[in-house]
């Protein structure tokens, strides 16, 4: 690994500089140098989604993108969908539709949703779960997952 | 940061229970944390003084001057919704609203020890605890309210946390006057750890907070980023560890022997701190966690291994050749083998279960803080006290020097990798003398948590003229499903890799044959467990132990009973029901699923073939009933099973959060499609092969089936778990409509395609 840097990165709307190595997946610069918790570490591998952000409004997996790349950026994540302590409609969905068990998938869930709703902005059912098809979630939560998103959507419509 | 949980350094913020006892005041520090967070102890002072003995009113509740009431409990959250649950049951019977209860869950300093939050036994076991806690001590604050008010007790009435006299509101006490320094009241806990009191209960009828759908309070801050999780935890001065395995990855995560370590491999890692040997357990600590990651990877150890074990391939015929150390009679009624020799037709069927992981989303985590005198872990252990007394052992401390904090991980469905993770972490801090952090890498995780374990099921079964069964035989073949802590160093992996390695634990028998007692009234049945000692990987205790594995067993080869007697799977099943409960379940699923009497294996023609299944179950034969009807399409040129709907008809006692229930049974059933279509651990010659998500698939988003759960609620009865009865059902009714569809009896889980392109034939 290269020696450490002073890098600059946009979070959430707010400029921050960092001292990491400029291959450091950017997972570990946003929840220890930031002190985030929402993107969360899975799997390393970009394979379970639980450490999906927003880069410039698409969903990326940062447990395996470098900080690096993010440098000319806007980085979100989970905190950076509220505005003004008013919830996103997403994280409103998921709290009227109890669409967690243990809820370590669930950033990435809703991270993965407002990339897809940007996109797509009434989906069907079936292209939640296509979109949603690259993220894990072991609890079995997927159901209320659907509904959750689906009823943002219809919300934000 | 705002939101960013730190500990700060406390000097004496581990305790000893002396010290509890004789400190003074009850001080809670809270931090800007969520209220779950907050809840975990994270950043609950030990100043405050707790009794621990369990049948004390005072161990499980406080009432502070605001009214707001405090329960510590020994069960833990492991994203089941106990946390809410166990609250609504306090709050309806302190009579206080819902919102003025917060739970501190799994803390050595401050909660009673509940022993493991496992088995489907939280609402179950601590529910009526917290009840009993929650009566007595309303009944000792209606006491001090007649006093106060200088009315008869049976003139005074409670609502949201105030006393008043009937017909005259304006004479009034609110439980925050009342409440004083404590109750000072006891209770009896009973041997097998039921309870019993003189404070009278609720009546059902009455209820107005158990029974409703009160929402999760962990999941607001969860969907904000508020820390949550034992990944979460921040302290001040914390290192980055992570553990150094061997290359191949061994099968019980000891099989192989440092020969020797070349520390001038990490000489050029930034951040390095130590790299820590003790016999076989190797670590690195490091100032950042990519450098601890880094350094986990470069570090040159040359390793020899030391096992040799059998091809996964004949995983089944290895696990016969074992010794059986013990051979349990389950049961054994009639004369099995006269009503065999004598029956019109007999079936002989063996059902063969994999080696499954718990394959939680989130890596095992803990963070430790070994100091000279104390020591303190955060864990999302399953049992804070059975963790503290194996880690008090691993590292030489009296117990009372550790305190063992809960802070939930991600969903873990058993005994998986975080008992073991916090060995690890204690052994780095102990080694750095600063707090360590250590989370396993995605391959630490399928490689060394302990492993749901592979069983082997045979069955003999009788007919007679008629079609009824005159004989059930049945033989599990099975090792113990728990190697949980239980105080014993060496039960967890750091206490194995030692030297000298931890004293080995006493081997415990249980769980494999949990569910293989069915409830069918057949004249002749014998169940026998054959337990062996050991088997193949280190296993542990993973959703249902043995119980979904019986279940499928006992559930499809009554089906095979049932289709060579040419009946209906539901009709066959009531003519050996007894229990009225069991026999209500049965009748609602097929209602619930509409289903469509006739005999199973009416297979249908065509490339996409459909079919439905049932499978029936109590659980642990003595506790909830459930009733599973599953709707498959199988494709015959490639052998794919899907999964279009699952319905579940459930009955668990008294229902505490309806939404929060069936929000389990919809889990129970979605990782049950998982395990029974995809799940099977592999390894070839090289080590383990089942190491990440591609090489152990789980059930994604446009596989899941659609769940309908019909619930029946008997608010006059005890509450039971629902964990993981409902589990148990899923793959038996997956097989049963696999064979209605298709004609084809599947036997071995998973279903794959391949194995169902063979049974097609």
């Amino acid at each position: 690994m290269r020696l450490q840097q002073r890098l600059t990165i946009v979070v959430n709307g707010q400029q921050h500089e960092v001292f990491a190595a400029p291959e450091t997946p950017l997972l570990y610069v946003l929840r220890n140098e930031l002190g985030l918790n929402g993107p969360r570490f899975g799997c390393g591998l970009a394979q379970c989604g639980a450490c999906t952000v927003l880069l410039d409004g698409r969903a990326i997996r940062s447990c395996s993108t470098p900080v690096a790349d993010a440098a000319d950026a806007h980085v979100t994540t989970l905190e950076g969908l509220s505005e003004n302590g008013q919830l996103h409609p997403l994280q409103e969905a998921f709290i009227a539709e109890q669409a967690a068990q243990c809820g370590y998938c669930m950033s990435g869930m809703i991270m993965t949703g407002a990339a897809l709703l940007a996109q797509t902005p009434n989906p069907t059912e079936e292209e939640i779960r296509r979109a949603l098809a690259a993220n894990l979630c072991r609890c079995g939560t997927h159901l209320r997952i659907v509904r959750a998103i689906k009823r943002a959507a219809e919300v934000m419509a | 940061m705002n939101g960013i949980a730190t500990v700060h350094d406390e000097t004496n913020y581990v305790l000893t229970r002396r010290q509890l006892l004789q400190s003074a005041g009850a001080v809670i520090v809270t931090f800007s944390l969520s209220r779950a967070f907050r809840g975990s102890a994270l950043a609950q002072s030990a100043t405050a003084q707790r009794e621990l003995d369990e049948s004390q009113v005072d161990s499980w509740l406080a009432v502070a001057s605001d009214g707001r009431v405090t329960v510590y409990c020994g069960k833990v959250e492991l994203g089941t919704g106990i946390r809410t649950a166990l609250a609504q049951i306090v709050a309806e019977e302190l009579d206080v609203p819902f919102e003025r209860v917060e739970m501190i869950m799994g803390d050595t300093a401050t909660t009673p020890d509940q022993g493991y939050t496992a088995g489907s036994k939280s609402i179950q076991v601590a529910g009526p605890v917290l009840q009993r806690a929650a009566a007595e001590a309303r009944a000792v604050l209606v006491a001090r309210a007649s006093d106060r008010l200088g009315e008869p007790v049976t003139r005074l009435t409670v609502r949201d946390g105030v006393v008043s006299v009937v017909n005259d509101a304006s004479k009034s006490v609110s439980y925050g006057e009342l409440a004083g320094s404590g109750f000072d009241r006891s209770f009896t806990v009973g041997e097998d750890g039921g309870v019993s009191g003189t404070a009278p209960l609720k009546d059902p009828k009455d209820y107005t907070i158990v029974g409703k759908s009160f929402a999760r309070v962990d999941i607001p801050p969860k969907v904000t980023g508020q820390p949550s999780y034992v990944q979460d935890v921040r302290i001040d001065g914390m290192l980055h560890g992570r553990i150094v395995r061997p290359p191949l990855r061994t099968f019980t995560g000891v099989g192989a022997v440092v020969e020797s370590v070349d520390e001038s491999s990490v000489a050029d890692v930034p951040g390095l701190v130590q790299v820590v040997r003790n016999g076989n357990f190797i670590g690195v600590v490091a100032e950042r966690e990519e450098q601890a990651i880094e350094a986990a990877r470069k570090l040159k150890v040359t390793w020899r291994l030391t096992e040799t074990l059998p091809e996964h391939e004949n995983l089944y015929e290895y696990l016969r050749t074992l010794p059986v150390s013990e051979e349990e009679t389950v049961a054994d009624a009639g004369d099995v083998e006269t009503a065999l020799a004598s029956a019109a037709r007999t079936l002989e069927a063996t059902y063969l279960w994999p080696f499954q992981a718990h394959a939680s989303m989130g890596p095992s985590c803990a963070v430790a803080d070994v100091r000279p005198d104390s020591v303190q872990i955060w864990s999302s252990t399953q049992g804070v006290y059975p963790l503290r007394g194996a880690i008090a052992q691993l590292l030489g401390r009296d117990e009372e020097t550790v305190r063992v904090i809960h802070v939930e991980g991600a969903g873990c469905y058993g005994h998986n990798g975080f008992d073991d993770v916090a060995a690890d972490a204690a052994l780095l801090s102990q080694a750095v003398g600063r707090p360590v952090r250590v989370q396993w890498m995605r391959e630490d995780e399928f490689a060394y948590e302990p492993k749901g374990p592979a069983m082997v099921i045979d069955l003999r079964g009788g007919l007679d003229e008629s079609g009824n069964v005159v004989a059930w035989d049945y033989t599990v073949l099975t090792p113990g499903h728990s190697t949980r802590p239980g105080g014993q160093a060496g039960n967890l992996l750091a206490g194995q890799l030692i030297d000298p390695p931890a004293p080995e634990p006493p081997i415990r028998h249980g769980g494999g044959n949990r569910n293989a007692l069915h409830l069918y009234a057949f004249p002749n049945n014998r169940i026998i467990t054959r337990w062996l000692d050991s088997t193949v990987l280190r296993q542990s205790a993973l959703r249902s132990l043995g119980g979904m594995a019986n279940t499928t067993a006992v559930e499809c080869f009554l089906d095979e009973l049932a289709a060579a007697a040419g009946a209906d799977p539901i009709e066959f099943r009531l003519r050996y029901l007894t229990d009225p409960r069991a026999i209500d379940v049965v009748k609602k699923v097929a209602e619930a699923s509409g289903w469509d009497t006739r005999p199973a294996g009416a297979a249908s023609n065509g490339s996409v073939a459909r079919g439905r299944g049932v499978a029936f179950s109590r659980y642990e034969s003595e506790f909830t009933y459930v009733a599973v009807v599953a709707e498959v399409e199988v494709d015959r040129s490639t052998g794919r099973v899907r999964v279009d709907r699952v319905v579940v008809a459930h009955d668990c006692g008294r229902i505490i959060n309806p939404d929060g229930l069936t929000n389990q049974i919809e889990g129970n059933v979605i990782q049950g499609v998982s395990r029974a279509l995809k799940e099977e651990i592999t390894w070839n010659a090289e080590g383990l092969t089942s190491l990440d998500w591609e090489s152990y698939p789980i059930l994604t988003f446009p596989e899941v089936p659609t769940v309908e759960v019909a619930l029946i609620d008997r608010p006059e009865l005890p509450p039971l778990g629902a964990g993981e009865p409902a589990h148990c059902n899923i793959a038996a009714a997956i097989g049963n409509a696999i064979f209605d569809a298709t004609g084809a009896r599947l036997r071995t889980v998973p279903f794959t395609p391949e194995r169902v392109k063979a049974a097609l034939g």
